[in-house]
């Protein structure tokens, strides 16, 4: 019966196409997070991806004369993706803390904002611990704004809702259903400026430092073992920084002062 | 594998494992309740009640239960601030909390699911018996509550079981929707502790022995309903 | 009042020209990346379905005729996949399967491989279906009616030949109304590989789109209607196969 016969060809060729997939060839694997993050990295219209760090990390792909590839996952899965080969390193606006360096390594900084906290239209300032009392904030999740939210604001009386994305917290607060959101501050002053920002939310202000939480700006995420590979993206960082391509790439994105840049050296 | 982290983060288990248990049995028996009409209008109604039913069922049925999770919680979201008063109304407590949206979708998916075994239910109940009660004098709505849905029920009986667990299987999607079922507990052990292994296990196990649990109880159901052969 | 009329017909249309924007083909809009994404979502889908077929006949034929410890190592396997959640099964093989094959290879004396997003979601995906199938499968040869294999066996056929003449045959209008319901159940359990994220299929472009457009409403309504015509035009296509296996079989009432 051919019927039969042709299901079985086809159940072997499934089989011998899922094993090929396996086989892709780049110089450095670098993991993204499948989340939408302007300015930072999301993908437009045209199914490409696009932002600050897209253009770093090209830039920088350029600077080490070698082949990229991405992958993209999914943001609160990007550490298990790293220390299980997945890529080699992480590029997702991923903040140096003391937390993630247990399990595993940074590059140097290659950018810093401050955090800031949105709230909805009411010209309500007050950003102290005991004003949140009885509110609700929301953040995504595995982030330090939601460690910071857990340690000052949850403390305090607040209520915190986790998001797999940092666009669904906005969009709840948009909804009404939580009160404030905390993340970075190029982030939401970009969604402050949309349309949709614009019509619902203002900021609230910036939240006082805490290094031990919210870290020192941002890393590119490499495995414990990778020094060989930290070593060079440092370089190849740093150069990026000394030739003002970085300050090149923020003037493009309009974020030009608005944030720290990784030094010369 | 490390497993000290049980010790902080057993309340915060215990309360998602609450949280899908009380998100299981609200949409299960919302959902049959939802699915008695859905499946006898699809057998006997009128068009205008036909009609919409089964494209209810081929709609919940023919789609991804996340998709239609997402459509509820984020798609009404976004139309809350173009209704003015809503945010002040007593339905907000309610409208605001994912666990609301999950209780919908999961027991809107129970009826479109089980309307679709409860309709071949009714149509599987022998002609005879019902020409027979209509024979002895009983109304039509008679002839429904005593001989038709008792009879149809007693048919769907055995399927709940799967249905039951499948309706388990699907409640860690309620974790996408902010609601701190097991599943979002895990998920906050797993932001925490940077574990990915062992947090999976731990619910992949309690998962495994609410299946047993569930199977256990309605075995033990089926035998205490009498079957006449 | 009839300023009011105007103005909500004015938002109407200007609501509608939007949306039009918003789904249109090309650089402007998510047409075309949601039609890739549903094209991804079959690739996808009819992989892991013909994967999960390939286990369930090799499972099914070990829990028929395996010797006693496959036989319970099957069981385990059927067992663990029909309790466990999908999604965490989805997200601890994604993890966990990636560093069980480089653990192995690494027995070898291999390096690493990369397995892709594809591959993960596929094998994972094909894993769950795997289980299903074998317990589907299992279920149609129990189904043929021993006198069939009795005759093939007294023809003299052995193993393999009898598999293919027979059993195959002969199960498939058994099998038919299961494996199509996997069929629906892996094209919508794809979308759970959007939570793991890592490849553009329909819904995580749909997840993506709606998060930079803020136009979730919408989105998840269209892609809501994408999944719903896959549905609708599989069970056409099963509904001819099933009429093909069942050709010279008297009608089932």
């Amino acid at each position: 019966m051919t019927l039969s016969r042709r299901i079985l060809m086809a159940a072997a060729g499934a089989a011998a196409m899922v094993f090929a997939a396996g086989a892709a060839q780049a110089d450095i694997k670098i993991g993204l997070s499948s989340e939408p993050y302007p300015p930072f990295s999301s993908k437009n219209a045209a199914g490409v991806w696009e932002g600050w760090e897209i253009d770093f990390m090209n830039a920088l792909c350029a600077e080490l004369g070698e082949k990229c590839s991405t992958e993209e996952v999914s943001w609160d899965g990007i550490i298990p993706a790293l220390t299980s080969k997945k890529f080699d390193a992480i590029i997702a606006s991923m903040s140096i803390t003391p937390e993630r360096k247990k399990t595993i390594d940074f590059t140097d900084m290659y950018y810093n904002s401050p955090a800031l906290i949105i709230g909805p239209k009411d010209g309500d300032k007050d950003i102290s611990p005991e004003h949140f009392k009885g509110k609700t904030f929301g953040v995504q999740v595995s982030t330090i704004h939601s460690n910071y939210v857990d340690k000052y604001f949850k403390a305090a009386g607040a209520e915190v809702k986790t998001y797999g994305t940092e666009d669904e917290a906005k969009a709840d607060l948009a909804a009404g259903r939580v009160d404030y959101v905390q993340g970075d501050s190029l982030t939401l002053f970009t969604y402050l400026d949309s349309d949709a920002g614009k019509a619902c939310c203002e900021a609230k202000g910036f939240p006082p430092d805490d290094k031990e939480v919210l870290g020192e700006g941002m890393g590119m995420g490499v495995r414990k073992e990778d020094t060989a590979l930290k070593d060079k993206l440092n370089k190849a960082i740093h150069a990026l920084s000394a030739k003002g391509i970085l300050t090149e790439i923020s003037k493009k994105w309009g974020l030009d002062g608005r944030m720290t840049i990784a030094t010369p050296q | 594998m490390v497993w000290d982290w049980l010790f902080t983060y057993w309340p915060q288990l215990l309360y998602g494992l609450w949280i899908t248990l009380v998100l299981l049995v609200l949409s299960m028996v919302l959902g049959m309740l939802l699915a008695v009409p859905i499946g006898l209008v699809q057998v006997t109604g009128p068009w205008w009640l036909k009609y919409p039913a089964r494209g209810f069922t081929t709609f919940i049925r023919g789609t991804p239960l996340l998709i239609q999770l997402w459509l509820m919680y984020y798609g009404l979201g976004q139309i809350f601030p173009m209704i003015p008063g809503l945010r002040h109304s007593f339905m907000w407590p309610v409208l605001r909390e994912g666990f609301f949206y999950a209780v919908l979708a999961f027991t809107l998916s129970t009826a479109g699911y089980e309307g679709e075994v409860m309709r071949g239910a009714f149509l599987g109940v022998p002609r005879g018996e019902l020409e027979a009660a209509r024979a002895i004098g009983m109304s039509p709505f008679q002839v429904l509550r005593r001989v038709w849905l008792p009879r149809a029920l007693r048919l769907v009986l055995p399927t709940l079981n799967g249905e039951t667990i499948l309706q388990l299987k699907s409640t860690p999607l309620a974790y996408t929707v902010t609601v701190m079922d097991l599943m979002g507990a895990t998920s906050m052990i797993r932001q925490d502790t940077y574990r990915i292994y062992e947090p999976l296990i731990f619910i992949a196990v309690i998962y495994m022995f609410i299946t047993f649990v569930i199977t256990k109880g309605f075995s033990y159901l089926e035998r205490q309903v009498p079957v006449k052969r | 009042m009839l300023r009011r009329g105007t103005d909500l017909g004015f938002r109407m249309s200007a609501w509608l020209a939007k949306a039009l924007v918003l789904l249109s083909w090309g650089p402007a809009g998510y047409g075309d990346e949601l039609f890739y994404g549903a094209l991804r979502t079959i690739e996808i889908s009819v992989l892991a379905y013909f994967l999960g077929l390939t286990i369930g006949a090799l499972g099914a034929t070990g829990k028929l005729y395996g010797p006693k410890w496959l036989k319970e190592l099957l069981h385990g396997y059927t067992t663990l996949v029909r309790a466990v959640p999908e999604l965490v099964l989805l997200l601890l093989l994604y993890y966990a399967g990636t560093d069980v094959v480089n653990t192995m290879l690494g027995g070898f004396g291999k390096g690493p491989i990369e397995v892709n997003g594809l591959a993960a979601a596929v094998g994972v995906l094909g894993f769950v279906q795997g289980a299903y199938s074998t317990e589907v499968i299992r279920a149609a040869i129990l189904a043929i009616p021993h006198g069939q294999m009795e005759a093939a066996r007294a023809f003299g056929m052995g193993g393999p030949l009898m598999a293919r003449r027979i059993i195959l045959p002969a199960m498939l209008p058994f099998a038919m109304p299961g494996l199509a319901n996997l069929w629906l159940i892996v094209t919508k359990d794809s979308a759970l590989v959007s939570v793991v994220g890592g490849i553009a299929e329909l819904s995580l472009v749909t997840k993506q789109a709606a998060g930079v457009t803020k136009q979730y409403l919408l989105l998840y309504l269209v892609t809501a209607f994408i999944y719903l015509a896959i549905t609708l035009f599989s069970n056409r296509i099963f509904n001819w196969l099933e009429n093909m296996t069942r050709r010279g079989q008297r009608k089932l009432t």
